[in-house]
């Protein structure tokens, strides 16, 4: 395919990315921090992204399937998870933490177990618009050619 | 031509996330530190050369000829906080004056207050940015001052005989990162520090000094 065609799809995606708040100024900030000494290291730190976070969220599910339930605990897990997100700039991933987080406070399980639910869906959207990114950057060196600069 | 450098600062980075750690690790390179990274507090004071309990013991930055400068560390790790990283450090006499910065996903008033009545230099709220790790330069510069009109320390008593265990450094702990070559950067980076060093001076901290997220420094990464 065509190196300019491969450029405007990979625009036209980050560029919804931010417009409908998947990503934030933080993602363009590891980009900055990415040059030709590092020319993987914002896909580095995402895929470390997607380990911790599939990590945590298993991890979640087991704290709130105990009989006992330690809300610390899982309050500590969704702000590990939170404190990720605002580092890789996965900004819907982070606010549904947050939401979290207060039903946590409030030790409502059952509103914590909806909260999972819907950090995982917000997760598992996140990670696969992400991974498609990727593939239209890996296609676009492949054609020999560089990212657009944004 | 002879080009004369100005040996690096060395900064040593704690953060139980490994996202993190190579965050951090990848800001203080991009702004021409030298970086060790560590996952914990009992870590940083293995590096250090401190125990738990303030004894020395050999220590990997002795072994490895390496003059910590700065210490950052996450506020909120398992085991040892960030704070008590802290007061062990600034209670300790061998390592009391190197600036220690803090970092945390939470903005919180009291824990803010705490950190900086403990002694600490800064406490950036994270996302940690560029243009929070170059204000850390004049602290160095003031440090590495500090130590030249210091006379030599003198070991404490409780050093002497202390039980040494012997500390090796592991590689999927702690990773030493050369910074950029700084023979062309030292020029530059000497004048911008001379400049920060005269406005940091002039700056008494009468409360604390911590970062928002308010944009950034503007600061381009070449």
């Amino acid at each position: 395919m065509d190196v300019r065609l491969l450029q405007r799809q990979w625009v036209d995606h980050i560029s919804a990315l931010f417009r409908e708040g998947f990503l934030d100024a933080q993602f363009t900030r590891l980009q900055k921090l990415q040059d030709a000494s590092t020319p993987d290291f914002v896909v580095e730190v995402v895929t470390l992204y997607f380990e911790d976070a599939d990590r945590l969220l298993n991890n979640l599910w087991n704290t709130l399937s105990q009989p006992v339930v330690d809300f610390k605990k899982v309050d500590a897990q969704v702000h590990r998870l939170k404190g990720s997100s605002v580092s890789i700039g996965a900004q819907r991933v982070k606010n549904a933490c947050v939401c979290f987080i207060i039903c946590c406070e409030e030790g409502d399980l059952e509103a914590c177990f909806g909260c999972l639910h819907r950090l995982k869906l917000e997760f598992t959207q996140w990670k696969s618009k992400l991974e498609a990114l990727f593939r239209i950057e890996q296609q676009i060196v492949a054609a020999g050619g560089s990212l657009p600069m944004i | 031509m002879a080009v004369v450098t100005e040996a690096q600062f060395h900064v040593l980075a704690v953060d139980d996330s490994l996202i993190d750690r190579k965050l951090i690790e990848r800001l203080l390179i991009t702004s021409s530190f030298q970086v060790t990274t560590v996952e914990s507090g009992s870590k940083a004071l293995e590096f250090l050369g401190l125990h738990e309990d303030n004894q020395k013991t050999p220590s990997a930055s002795l072994q490895h000829e390496i003059e910590v400068n700065l210490v950052i560390t996450d506020y909120c790790m398992p085991e040892m906080t960030g704070y008590d990283l802290l007061k062990k450090i600034k209670k300790s006499s061998a390592f009391k004056d190197i600036p220690v910065v803090i970092m945390s996903s939470e903005n919180v008033p009291s824990r803010i207050n705490r950190c900086m009545e403990e002694g600490a230099e800064e406490f950036l709220l994270k996302p940690v940015k560029l243009s929070d790790v170059n204000r850390l330069r004049p602290r160095m510069l003031e440090g590495r001052s500090n130590e030249k009109q210091r006379l030599p320390r003198n070991i404490d008593d409780n050093d002497v005989g202390a039980s040494c265990s012997s500390v090796a450094a592991k590689d999927s702990i702690i990773s030493i990162n050369g910074g950029r070559n700084s023979a062309n950067i030292s020029g530059s980076k000497r004048k911008a520090g001379k400049e920060e060093e005269e406005v940091g001076l002039l700056h008494e901290r009468i409360r604390p000094r911590f970062s928002n997220n308010n944009g950034g420094g503007g600061f381009t990464v070449l």
